[in-house]
């Protein structure tokens, strides 16, 4: 099959089809509302579900209740949406329920802005939600990767049973770009009788099966927050993604940048080195699990002089930088709010600048 | 090589859709292509643009501060996008709609009447059309019959339009000529 | 001969933590009757609530979710979307139900979705210790209205089936009680009603249960009910609000 020109927020949620999950739940917020618009009319074709909710909020338990019972389900939403749904994350976390959540993000706080932004990396890597929990994270910077990461998704949240978060940026979902659906990416659900509350009848068994997140006894709920915590490092250890870019020269400078960013980077990158002046830079494309030992290794290259680290954001990837980096290179960082995504000419102009302070 | 498209004009006159027939007659041609457009409540009536990158190696970043090209179908729409197109690209000019000029010479100055043009086809709503083949065919930047092949896939189901809409890229091509 | 009465299937042998006097096990009974005369334990999920019911699932002997506060009806929703087969109920409180999750209840409501609510009305938050509810009554004293509940301040109490009778959209939507014997066998009928509404997919369906809480209302639990039937009863008026003929 030849490639189509497709919209990201389209191809998200054809992706998902050809993924094998045919559930959609969901509330309209600016950018990603084509998401629906698309499997609205594309669902009901198919003899899938969708359905509008009442609010962000119920779609998340909508989605608890339905991952519940052990069929393939998501959502999308923006930002304010995501931050309503993370009640619902936290439980879906405690409960160990397989499910996929995009976020398209725009920018914040409050109701900040419609545009492009990166100022979730904390809720989506470090909770928004309350309790120990993490989310499984992705982050695509294309349409093309969009669309494989959402279909990489379900298989991940099954063999973790954590969900899973696209983390992409208004530009990803508006944009348009040639894709295909990867024929090997589509997957077959997994079994869930040991835990799915799909009817004893389904399943053969007189065993009900109990989905639930309240653990009253102190040593019962530590146990399970252990156990939740090995699947968290088993992610780090077995599924951790990055792409390298321009590693193999002697760069002075390193640039940890995600999604959109870390485009304008790799233009910002070809055009410095067409100058002759090598930077490196390295995508984390799981933003949990985080490639801490790649970045770590990266930045002790006896080239590196400064490690930047450039996001859509006041300054929160930076702090996982710092984390691996651990004070062996100066972590700089840069970024910007609002919409207004840096050009390469800026981030030229900046790794430069970091480079000539740190001689200074 | 890479060269990006600003399209920009009135919410309504088709803006968003001519850059995606562009975008997927380039897709055809082999090249990489990304179709950006603006989006918010602008998209309401207000000022609508859109870019679309064209290139023959993977598109990094797309955001693009000075496109190589414009087709600019409204007044605001030049006056705002005119000044920051690279030197040596074409500006494509509504003359019908707008009575300037950029002033620059260092770009290559198209005036089309695009939408006197598509009201004498009959339907003032192919002004987009009419345009973005009198760009097509002035920057020769993707092969004109795989505009027509595009433009029809686009319009595929509504045998009206379709004709309507190859009268005005006949009209456009004729325009820039 | 055999056995003439019995316990049943749906419903383990464990006991409860419920409080003397408290109508739950009644309720849990009840539910449990229906779904062994329905036959349909083996496709039944339950949700129990936050709430005194959150622990509902170790008295059933059938599949359950347990929900966030105020949310089983979405929960409720995300599993019937999905699978229409099952049948599902939602078992809340009127803290969980009128306060929290009215938003959930009504929109539930008012898709029409084909599944059944259990919503026990006992005008008190329970498990967190006796605070105002949404359908305390005037003057009725808890922790957080020592002095009464002042209507000046907090309105009225809330009328929930007269609420979601309202709704233009097809359900069922009744009002009983079990606070006396007499009053058991049409609970149960309405109970065996709304489940059958939903296995012939015709609507929503929701029983309101007027309870008694003897522990956060400070009562004993004949004085409960004696309270129960000259307050509660009186308000919130027992009969079929909607009905889907």
């Amino acid at each position: 099959m030849g490639k189509i020109l497709m919209k990201g927020n389209e191809a998200i949620g054809e992706a998902a089809i050809r993924a094998g999950c045919l559930n959609y739940f969901a509330y309209p917020i600016t950018p990603q509302s084509e998401v629906s618009e698309y499997l609205s009319r594309r669902l009901p074709e198919i003899r899938g579900v969708f359905l509008q909710a009442e609010s962000e909020v119920a779609v998340s338990y909508m989605i608890f209740g339905a991952a519940g019972c052990g069929e393939r389900i998501f959502t999308t939403s923006s930002s304010p949406g995501i931050s309503l749904m993370s009640e619902g994350l936290s439980y879906i976390a405690s409960a160990q329920l397989p499910a996929v959540f995009v976020n398209i993000m725009r920018g914040g706080p409050g109701l900040g802005g419609i545009l492009p932004s990166q100022g979730d990396y904390f809720q989506a890597t470090k909770g928004g939600g309350h309790g120990d929990y993490r989310l499984f994270v992705m982050a695509p910077s294309s349409v093309q990767e969009a669309v494989e990461m959402v279909m990489k998704a379900f298989p991940l949240a099954e063999k973790y049973r954590n969900p899973v978060m696209i983390l992409g940026d208004g530009l990803i979902g508006q944009m348009m770009e040639p894709i295909e659906f990867p024929e090997n990416l589509r997957s077959e659900p997994t079994n869930k009788d040991q835990w799915a509350t799909n009817g004893m009848a389904t399943r053969n068994s007189d065993k009900p099966n109990i989905v639930k997140s309240l653990f009253l006894d102190p040593d019962e709920l530590n146990d399970h927050n252990l156990l939740l915590k090995a699947k968290y490092e088993r992610m780090k250890r077995e599924d951790t993604k990055y792409e390298p870019y321009n590693l193999d020269a002697d760069y002075k400078v390193l640039i940890v940048s995600y999604g959109t960013m870390s485009r304008v980077c790799r233009t910002a990158i070809d055009n410095m080195k067409a100058e002759g002046f090598e930077v490196g830079m390295i995508r984390p494309q799981t933003l949990f699990p985080f490639p801490e030992k790649a970045i770590s290794d990266a930045a002790s290259k006896q080239s590196c002089e400064v490690v930047a680290c450039i996001e859509m954001s006041m300054g929160q990837m930076v702090e996982d930088v710092q984390r691996c980096v651990l004070g062996k290179r100066p972590v700089k960082w840069y970024g910007k709010c609002g919409g207004d995504v840096p050009t390469p000419e800026e981030v030229i102009y900046v790794v430069k600048s970091f480079l000539d302070k740190n001689k200074a | 090589m890479q060269s990006e498209v600003m399209f920009a004009g009135f919410g309504g006159q088709g803006i968003l859709l001519s850059g995606k027939i562009l975008a997927h007659a380039a897709m055809e041609q082999g090249f990489e292509v990304a179709w950006i457009p603006s989006y918010g409540p602008e998209m309401r009536g207000g000022t609508a643009y859109c870019l679309v990158v064209i290139s023959d190696r993977p598109i990094g970043s797309p955001i693009i501060k000075n496109p190589r090209h414009l087709v600019a179908m409204n007044r605001p729409s030049l006056e705002k996008f005119a000044p920051v197109v690279k030197s040596g690209g074409v500006v494509l000019i509504n003359s019908s709609l707008i009575p300037i000029r950029t002033n620059r010479d260092d770009i290559d100055e198209l005036m089309v009447p695009a939408t006197d043009i598509a009201k004498n086809l009959g339907n003032v709503r192919a002004a987009n059309i009419v345009a973005l083949a009198a760009f097509v065919t002035r920057s020769k930047i993707i092969d004109f019959d795989l505009l027509i092949k595009s433009a029809k896939e686009e319009f595929a189901g509504n045998e009206k339009f379709i004709l309507l809409n190859m009268k005005a890229l006949e009209a456009g091509k004729k325009a820039a000529i | 001969m055999g056995k003439t009465f019995k316990k049943p299937e749906a419903l383990t042998d464990e006991h409860t933590h419920y409080c003397p006097g408290c109508t739950h096990g009644v309720i849990h009974r009840l539910v449990a009757e229906v779904i062994d005369e329905l036959g349909i334990r083996g496709r039944t999920v339950g949700i129990s609530p936050v709430g005194c019911a959150v622990l509902a699932y170790n008295y059933f002997s059938f599949d359950f979710q347990e929900a966030a506060h105020g949310r089983a009806p979405a929960m409720a929703t995300g599993i019937k979307r999905v699978r229409p087969d099952l049948i599902v109920f939602t078992y809340q409180g009127d803290g969980d139900l009128a306060s929290i999750g009215m938003g959930e209840i009504i929109h539930a409501a008012n898709r029409g979705e084909k599944f059944t609510t259990i919503f026990v009305n006992n005008a008190v938050y329970g498990m967190t210790g006796g605070q105002m509810a949404p359908t305390t009554m005037p003057g009725q004293r808890t922790t957080t209205c020592p002095l009464g509940r002042n209507v000046e301040e907090v309105g009225m109490p809330i009328k929930m089936a007269e609420l979601l009778s309202s709704l233009e959209t097809r359900g069922y939507i009744t009002r009983q009680t079990v606070i006396k014997p007499k009053y058991i066998i049409k609970a149960k009928e309405a109970i065996k009603k709304a489940f059958t509404y939903q296995l012939e997919g015709r609507c929503f369906s929701l029983v309101e249960l007027v309870s008694t809480c003897p522990t956060n209302w400070g009562l004993t639990p004949v004085e409960a009910v004696k309270w129960a039937e000259e307050t509660l009863l009186p308000y919130y008026k027992l009969g079929e609000y909607k009905t889907p003929e």
